[in-house]
C-alpha cells in the first residue's frame, strides 16, 4: 500500500521547519501503509500540543480531544469498536504530565492501542517551558534557575507496571522508527513508543546531534521478554537504548477481558437491544 | 415536632434504626419485598452515616393499603437495634409512637425517650437463633407478625433470599424471623398497635425498585452500552447495576481512575457509536466540566447521571440536597446546548433516563439526569412498566466518501456517522472546526459553527418533558417544585384545604417548558420549594420569565423534606 493514501490535500502544516514531528508523521503513514491499513480503518486520537496536531495533517478518522485525555478517549473508542485500529499520538507534556494518571491506568488495562509519544523534553505549543522529561537544570522562562524536579522516566514506569510493549525510537531515523511503529501496531495490547525528538525552536540542549551521541540501538540478541533486564535498560541514563525494550505477548487486552467481544466481534453501535432479556430483568424487580 | 395527621390504621410507618453493619439495609430489602409480595403497598427510604461500622443509621418503611411514595416524620413504631438513637429520629417520636427495643442494649436511653416502650429481648432471641447478628431479622419478623403476613410466604421468600449463603444461614434466619413473628402477632392482638391493612392482590405483581435501580433500568432500556465511572455516593449504584448486567446487555462497564477519565471515555465511546453514560455526584461532576465542554463542541451524545448530595466539597457524603442545579446548568466553558432532566418519581427515573439516551443521540447533545441521594435510596412499588413503549432510536448514518461530520443544516443537526461505518472519514475536534472537523481559525466559520450548535436548542425545546400539574384550573397561589420532592409535595397537596392553590412540578430543568410561563402568568402568589439554600430554581425561573417568587421554601439540612415539613411550610404561607 502506498503511504500517500494517508495524505491529506490542501493543508497548512503548522510545525516549525526541521521539527521532528514531520519525520514521525512520515514514519506513521509508512507503517500504516506497509501493514495494509487504509484511512477508514484507522482512528488517530490525540490531545493538545504540537504532536497532537498530527491527525489534522493526515487522512484517517480522527479524534483530537483535550490536553492529557487522549488515552481515555482512545480506550473507549477501541472498547466500543475493536475492529478499528486506534493510534494515540501526543507529546511528553500531554501524555506524561497532564495525562499521567491515564498513562498509568491505560497500561494496567492493556487496551489494544498504540501510544506514540513524541518526546522532545520541552513544551512547544506554550513556547518553551519545561516538560516532565526535561533534564535537570534545563532553563526556561518559567524554570528560571533550571529544572529542579527529577525527570519522569516513562519506560521504567511502563515496564514496572507490566506494559505489554515498550519501545523507544529516535525521530532522526525514519526507517527504524517506522519498523518499531509497525511492530507496536501489530502487538496485541497496549504499546508505548516513546520517540526521542528534537525541538528545533525551544530545546537547544537535546538536539539532533545530542540524540545521535547519546543513544544506541539494542542488538539482535536483546531478550525483550526479560522484564528485569528491560527495567535496567530503561533506567540507563548515560546512553539511552533504542528499539523494543520489553514485550509480553501473553496478556489479554482490555477489550478481550470485557468478555462481550469473545464470541461476537460486532461494534456496539451494530448491536440490538435484547427486549426479551430486558423483560426478564424487569421481572426480577417483582 | 407537630404531626398534622393522626396515625392511620391502613398506613403503618415504621422506622428501623441500628448501627452500620447491623444489617439495616438487608432488613429494609427483606421487609419491602415480602410485604409487597403479600400485597401491601410499600415505601422505604434509607438515611445513613458515612461509615461502614457503628453509628446509627435508619430506614423509614411505610406499609399501606394505598399507594405510598413519600417520606413522613410520623413514626408509628420504632424498632431500635442499638442505642445512640440520633436526634433526627428522636425528634420524630410522639406519644403514640411504640418503641420496640432491647432494654439491655438501650440501657438508660429508654427513659429519655417519649412514646410507649415495648421491651423485646432482641439480643437473647438473636443469640438463640445463632448469633447477635440476627437481631435485625428478629425485628423483620416482628413486622411480618404485626402485619399478619402469611408465615409460609415469608419462609418461601427466605429460602430463596438466603439460598446463596448456605443452609445453616437460611435456617438461622428462619428461626430468628419466627421468634420475631410471634412477638409481632402478640403485639397486634394486645391492641398496642392496631392495624387494618388490606392486601391488594394487584400489588403482588407490581415492580419494586429504588431510584438507583430505576435510573439503571432506564439506561439499559435506553440502549446504554457504555458506562465509565468512579465510585461516589450516592451515584455508585448505577455503575454497580450496569456492571452486574454488562455481559447480558453488551455493555462496556469500567471503573476508571478518575472522573476526568470517565467523561473522556464517555465522549470517546459516543464518537465511536456507543450510547454512553457516566454516573457521579457533585464533586465528580465538577471534575467532568472540561469533558462536558468537549462533548459540547464535538456534538457527541453523552448521558450524565448526577446524583446530588450536599456540598460544598465533600459536604455530607451520604445525605441529600438539590443544590447542584446551577452546577449542572452552567458547568463547562463556552456555550453549547444541553438538556437537564430531574425525575420526580421512580417511574420518571426509568422513563426519563430511557428517553435521555434517545434525546442525546437525536440532538447530538449532553443530557444530565439530576437526581439526589434521597431519590436514589428510596423505593416503592410501581405498576408494571409498559415495555411496548420502549423505543431505541438510533440516528447513525453510513458515511459516504464525501462525508462531512459537521455539515451545515437548517436545524443545526448534522447527520452523525461513526468511524468504520461506510467509506467516509469521521472527524472530531476540541478546537473550533470546519465541516470535516478539522481545526480552522476562520472568524466567519466560527460564527456559523456556534450558530449551528445553538440552533439545536430550538429543536430540543420542541421536546421538553411537560411539568406535572395538580389543582384547580383557576388558582391564585402556585407552588413550584422540581425533582425528588414530588411525592411529599403531592401528599401534602391532597391534604391542604386551599381551594385556590395549584401545584406545578418540573421534571425538566433545562430547557424550561413553556407551561411554566403560562402558569406563572396566572398566579398572584408564587411559592418555590426546593432543597437548597439559595433558591436556585427560583432564580432560573426569574431569569427566564422575569417573575420573582413571593415565597421560597428551602431545605438544606441534608435530609429530604418530609410530608409534614411541606405541609407545615405551605400551611403557614397559604394561611
Amino acid at each position: 500500500m502506498d503511504p500517500s493514501i494517508f495524505d491529506l490535500q490542501n493543508i497548512d502544516i503548522q510545525w516549525c521547519p526541521g521539527c521532528g514531528d514531520f519525520k514521525i508523521l512520515d514514519a506513521l503513514k509508512g507503517a500504516l501503509a506497509e501493514l495494509g491499513l487504509t484511512p477508514e480503518k484507522v482512528v488517530i486520537v490525540s490531545g493538545i500540543g504540537q504532536a497532537a496536531k498530527m491527525p489534522h495533517f493526515m487522512k484517517s478518522h480522527f479524534f483530537n480531544g483535550l490536553h492529557g485525555r487522549a488515552l481515555s478517549n482512545a480506550t473507549a473508542i477501541k472498547a466500543s469498536n475493536p475492529l478499528l485500529q486506534v493510534i494515540v499520538i501526543g507529546g511528553d507534556g500531554d501524555m506524561y504530565g497532564e495525562g499521567g494518571n491515564h498513562f498509568i491506568n491505560t497500561i494496567r488495562r492493556n487496551t489494544d492501542i498504540t501510544n506514540i509519544v513524541c518526546n522532545n523534553m520541552v513544551y512547544g505549543l506554550t513556547k518553551g517551558q519545561a516538560s516532565p522529561t526535561s533534564p535537570l537544570g534545563f532553563r526556561t522562562s518559567v524554570q528560571v534557575d533550571g529544572v529542579i524536579n527529577e525527570p519522569f522516566n516513562p519506560l521504567s514506569i511502563a515496564i514496572a507496571q507490566k506494559a505489554s510493549f515498550v519501545a523507544r525510537a529516535f525521530a532522526g531515523d525514519l526507517e527504524k522508527t517506522r519498523e518499531i511503529i509497525k511492530k507496536a501496531i501489530l502487538h496485541k495490547g497496549y504499546s508505548l513508543v516513546d520517540i526521542f525528538q528534537p525541538c528545533v525552536s525551544f530545546n537547544k540542549v537535546n538536539t539532533y546531534k545530542w540524540f545521535m551521541d547519546n543513544t544506541y540501538y539494542l542488538d539482535d540478541d536483546h531478550d525483550s521478554g526479560n522484564r528485569e533486564k528491560a527495567i535496567l535498560l530503561a533506567l540507563k541514563e548515560d546512553k539511552y537504548p533504542l528499539g523494543i525494550i520489553y514485550e509480553d505477548n501473553t496478556r489479554d487486552s482490555f477489550e478481550e477481558n470485557l468478555g462481550i467481544y469473545r464470541e461476537d466481534e460486532r461494534p456496539l453501535y451494530q448491536r440490538d437491544f435484547d427486549m426479551d432479556k430486558f423483560k426478564e430483568l424487569l421481572d426480577m424487580q417483582k | 415536632m407537630v404531626n398534622y395527621r393522626e396515625p392511620e390504621a391502613c398506613d403503618f410507618s415504621v422506622v428501623l434504626c441500628g448501627a452500620a453493619g447491623q444489617g439495616i439495609k438487608t432488613v429494609e430489602t427483606l421487609v419491602v419485598k415480602v410485604m409487597k409480595r403479600a400485597g401491601y403497598n410499600v415505601f422505604a427510604s434509607r438515611e445513613y452515616m458515612s461509615r461502614v461500622r457503628g453509628g446509627n443509621n435508619s430506614t423509614e418503611i411505610r406499609i399501606s393499603s394505598v399507594r405510598v411514595s413519600a417520606v413522613v416524620d410520623r413514626i408509628d413504631m420504632l424498632l431500635a437495634l442499638n442505642g445512640g438513637i440520633r436526634k433526627n429520629i428522636r425528634d420524630r417520636i410522639s406519644d403514640s409512637t411504640v418503641i420496640v427495643g432491647d432494654k439491655e442494649e438501650l440501657g438508660g436511653e429508654v427513659d429519655s425517650l417519649s412514646g410507649q416502650f415495648y421491651n423485646v429481648d432482641l439480643i437473647r432471641l438473636a443469640k438463640e437463633a445463632g448469633g447477635a447478628v440476627y437481631s435485625n431479622v428478629v425485628a423483620a419478623g416482628i413486622m411480618f407478625g404485626l402485619c399478619k403476613v402469611p408465615i409460609q410466604e415469608v419462609k418461601k421468600f427466605f429460602n430463596v433470599f438466603f439460598l446463596s449463603k448456605g443452609e445453616g444461614v437460611v435456617k438461622n434466619n428462619l428461626v430468628a424471623m419466627e421468634k420475631g413473628f410471634l412477638i409481632g402477632e402478640r403485639m397486634g392482638s394486645s391492641g398496642l398497635i392496631s392495624l387494618d391493612l388490606e392486601p391488594d392482590p394487584g400489588v403482588k405483581e407490581e415492580l419494586l425498585m429504588d431510584g438507583s435501580e430505576a435510573v439503571s433500568l432506564g439506561a439499559i432500556a435506553g440502549g446504554c452500552n457504555f458506562i465509565a465511572s468512579y465510585p461516589m455516593s450516592p451515584a455508585t449504584g448505577v455503575l454497580a447495576f450496569l456492571s452486574k448486567h454488562a455481559k447480558s446487555f453488551s455493555i462496556v462497564a469500567e471503573q476508571i481512575e478518575d472522573e476526568i477519565a470517565a467523561i473522556n471515555m464517555a465522549v470517546g465511546a459516543g464518537y465511536a457509536g456507543a450510547r454512553a453514560m457516566v454516573s457521579t455526584s457533585g464533586g465528580g461532576f465538577a471534575l467532568m466540566s472540561e469533558g462536558l465542554s468537549l462533548a459540547g463542541i464535538m456534538e457527541t451524545p453523552v448521558v450524565i447521571h448526577l446524583g446530588q448530595r450536599p456540598g460544598p466539597a465533600t459536604g455530607m457524603a451520604t445525605r441529600t440536597e438539590q443544590a447542584d442545579l446551577e452546577l449542572a446548568l452552567y458547568s463547562g466553558h463556552g456555550e453549547f446546548p444541553r438538556i437537564i432532566l430531574a425525575p420526580a418519581t421512580i417511574e420518571d427515573g426509568f422513563w426519563l433516563t430511557q428517553r435521555a439516551f434517545n434525546l442525546a443521540d437525536k440532538f447530538q447533545t449532553q443530557v444530565i439526569i439530576l437526581t439526589d441521594q434521597y431519590f436514589l435510596n428510596s423505593f416503592y412499588n410501581i405498576p408494571a412498566i409498559d415495555t411496548g413503549m420502549i423505543f431505541i432510536d438510533r440516528y447513525i448514518v453510513e458515511a459516504d466518501k464525501d462525508y462531512r461530520r459537521y455539515i451545515m443544516s437548517d436545524n443545526g443537526i448534522s447527520p452523525r456517522s461513526v468511524p468504520g461505518h461506510g467509506m467516509g472519514i469521521v472527524g472530531a475536534d476540541s478546537h473550533e472546526h470546519d465541516e470535516w472537523g478539522h481545526v480552522q481559525e476562520d472568524f466567519e466559520l466560527r460564527v456559523r459553527m456556534v450558530d449551528k450548535r445553538l440552533r439545536k436548542m430550538r429543536e430540543i425545546e420542541k421536546e421538553t418533558v411537560e411539568p406535572l400539574f395538580f389543582g384547580p384550573p383557576d388558582f391564585n397561589n402556585l407552588v413550584i417544585s422540581w425533582g425528588s420532592t414530588y411525592p411529599m409535595v403531592m401528599e401534602t397537596a391532597k391534604l391542604l384545604r386551599s381551594a385556590d392553590t395549584a401545584f406545578l412540578h418540573l421534571r425538566q430543568i433545562w430547557p424550561l417548558s413553556e407551561e411554566i410561563r403560562n402558569n406563572l402568568s396566572r398566579a398572584s402568589k408564587v411559592i418555590v420549594l426546593e432543597g437548597n439554600a439559595t433558591g436556585q430554581f427560583s432564580k432560573l425561573i426569574r431569569r427566564e420569565t422575569g417573575i420573582e417568587a413571593n415565597h421560597l421554601v428551602l431545605n438544606y439540612s441534608g435530609l429530604q423534606f418530609s410530608s409534614e415539613d411541606v405541609y407545615r411550610y405551605l400551611d403557614k404561607i397559604l394561611d
